[in-house]
């Protein structure tokens, strides 16, 4: 069953109302004299529905929906974990929804309490010194990491440090992130374990290298064996060492990334500290950093001043090699707060629970499954691993129709064909908070569409059989996308 | 199996290459497009721009992925099939001959003694696949 479109829905002198006109005469009011003529329009084609059939339409769409909340999400890389309900309800108190950004500081004090205590539980989880809520999301994070080391290579004189060296298991953002910093990637190839290639990182550092960016773990799920090699090479080359914390949720409390080099990093706050998104809300990128690069991050960072009554808390500005504003305001605050629940809700012994399920899942999950799917790289891994399809290839079953068949069973399906440097890959995260019944039974789905594949080919590259609509022409989507609806 | 013809020249990237005097028109592989999938925008230089051997020319999305194109050979772009930006497709239905990319004029012959034969493509491709 599909369901129409809502202008589709629509019929002539439909409407949502169920309560007359008010009979209090209104001022006229000239709509040519607010507007400039070019955009007042006559033929606005909006669609007219009652308020029943609005209802019903928004509802059946709803139900089409898959969520965290309804089952399995193991998008690898994406950390679709549960999110704690008390989480929300933190997030939801009146003392922060209602409140602005605008309000004066001491009218705002908790609110402000809590980014400056966030501020210290991300330093103290990273191991760096000074942090930054700002950023958005994690790629602006990255950016704006990235654009803190390259002010304090300028700040130093160093201005031709250009290059960033990146790994080819890092994640896609990274060389983006660097580009956009007017920076240039250079890669870097991974060894036979799938960590940076030692041998082949020594031979690109140079006096021209700004830093180099460091996925870990990796997109392969793996624990880079030689980091502290990686970043002592990296730092006599007088670079320095970003790392991508998108994956922390596989080392939340056990181990510190500036203990292992870590110059600069950013969390996303959205996956390790169980906020919602990816459509269930925004993102939030802070950056921790070390002593060196704090005078350099983004404006405001939240301090705390004593004075005769205990502490106050403000927004400082006063920051002269500050990168500037990366976001209006403070950053999404909402995220934070939910963050700052999640972190304070667990707290230490949580947290590295956290992480020591995440890696106990993963690797259960991928000793069901590696017997049946080639692994990328067979050793333990951390929060998630990469699995090929390729064994199917002879039925002409690829790892896009496995991942089809998967949605058939309930799940939906894991993230495929990246990381790139694995061909036909599928890249699992299964996430702390599921049980060892879900793990089995999305493990026995993958194993049966093995079998499946190779009895019933067919059956499998025209899945899903069961949702409202089939395979959709992706490629013809791309190449001729209709990106409005307009009435024949 | 990826079809390799014979009278082309291979980089290790999977680029094929059809020299024509000092000229040479450049495209990807039948066995790119097959790992690609259905390609669905190709990016490529202006008339006139110069490549470099090895460096990236381009970008090639397909809906898998965005793949950077490299180039071959050095030398200046005389020609560019504008076809692919209305049918990417062609990629995937022709790779050696309608989805011809860009046409270079060559800055140093040598470069092509680097390439490989369709006999070492050919193995390449085997020893991946």
């Amino acid at each position: 069953m599909t369901e129409k479109l809502i202008f589709e829905l629509s019929s002539p002198g439909r409407n949502t109302r169920y309560v007359d006109d008010v009979d209090v005469p209104g001022k006229d009011i000239d709509i040519s004299k607010l507007l400039p003529a070019g955009v007042i329009r006559e033929d606005l084609d909006l669609p007219e529905v009652t308020e029943r059939e609005l209802v019903q339409h928004f509802t059946r769409l709803s139900r089409f929906n898959y969520s965290v909340d309804g089952g399995f999400y193991p998008l690898g890389s994406c950390t679709m974990k549960y999110n704690p309900k008390i989480d929300e309800d933190v997030g939801s108190l009146e003392g922060f929804t209602r409140i602005h950004p605008l309000q004066p500081e001491e009218t705002v004090q908790g609110a402000l309490r809590i980014m400056y205590e966030l501020q210290g539980f991300l330093a103290e989880i990273s191991g760096l010194s000074a942090v930054t809520l700002q950023p958005a999301a994690g790629a602006h994070g990255e950016l704006s990491g990235m654009l803190v080391i390259r002010a304090y290579h300028r700040q130093r004189g160093d201005d031709d440090r250009r290059i960033v060296l990146v790994p080819d298991s890092a994640h896609g953002t990274n060389p983006a992130t660097s580009a956009m910093c007017g920076l240039q990637v250079v890669n870097v190839r991974s060894n036979e374990r799938g960590g940076v290639d030692v041998e082949a990182l020594r031979s690109l550092v140079s006096e021209k290298v700004a830093a180099l960016m460091l996925t870990i773990p990796n997109t392969l799920g793996l624990f880079d064996e030689n980091i502290l090699e990686v970043s002592s090479i990296v730092h006599q080359a007088g670079a320095l060492v970003y790392c991508d914390g998108a994956n922390m949720n596989a080392m939340l409390g056990q181990v510190k990334l500036g203990d292992l080099g870590c110059d600069a990093m950013h969390f996303n706050l959205h996956k390790t500290f169980g906020t919602p998104h990816g459509g269930g809300g925004p993102g939030s990128g802070p950056v921790a950093v070390r002593e060196n690069l704090a005078p350099f991050l983004p404006v405001p960072v939240v301090a705390r001043k004593s004075t005769g009554d205990g502490d106050t808390f403000f927004l400082d500005y006063d920051r002269p090699l500050s990168i500037g504003r990366v976001r209006s305001f403070y950053g999404n605050f909402g995220v934070m707060v939910r963050a700052y629940a999640y972190i304070r809700s667990l707290g230490p012994d949580g947290l590295r629970h956290v992480s020591e399920n995440a890696v106990l899942n993963a690797n259960y999950l991928m000793h069901l499954l590696k017997g049946t799917y080639e692994l990328a790289y067979d050793r333990p891994c951390m929060h998630e691993f990469v699995l090929t399809g390729k064994h199917l290839k002879d039925e002409g079953v690829r790892t896009l129709d496995i991942a089809k068949r998967l949605i058939d069973y309930g799940f939906h399906p894991p993230t495929i064909y990246f990381p790139l440097i694995v061909e036909e890959a599928m890249m699992i995260e299964p996430t702390e908070t599921e049980t060892r019944q879900t793990l089995d039974a999305f493990a026995r789905a993958l194993l049966d569409i093995s079998s499946e594949a190779v009895a019933e080919p067919q059956m499998i590259k025209e899945a899903p059989h069961t949702t409202p609509v089939g395979r959709l022409d992706e490629a013809t989507a791309a190449r001729h996308p209709i990106l409005r609806w307009k009435r024949e | 199996m990826a079809e390799v013809p014979k009278d082309l020249k291979y980089s290790k990237e999977h680029e094929w290459v059809r020299v024509a005097g000092d000229a040479v028109v450049i495209g990807i592989t039948d066995h790119a497009q097959e790992q690609l999938g259905d390609v669905v925008y190709v990016d490529l230089p202006s008339v006139g721009s110069e490549i470099s051997q090895f460096e990236s020319f381009g970008t090639v999305e397909s809906v898998k992925a965005a793949s950077d194109l490299y180039a071959p050979v050095s030398g200046k772009v005389v020609e560019v099939n504008d076809a692919l930006k209305e049918h990417p497709e062609l990629v995937n239905e022709s790779p050696y001959d309608k989805a011809w990319m860009i046409k270079v004029k060559l800055k140093d012959k040598k470069e092509l003694d680097v390439l490989l034969s369709p006999a070492d493509y050919d193995e390449l491709v085997a020893s991946i696949s």
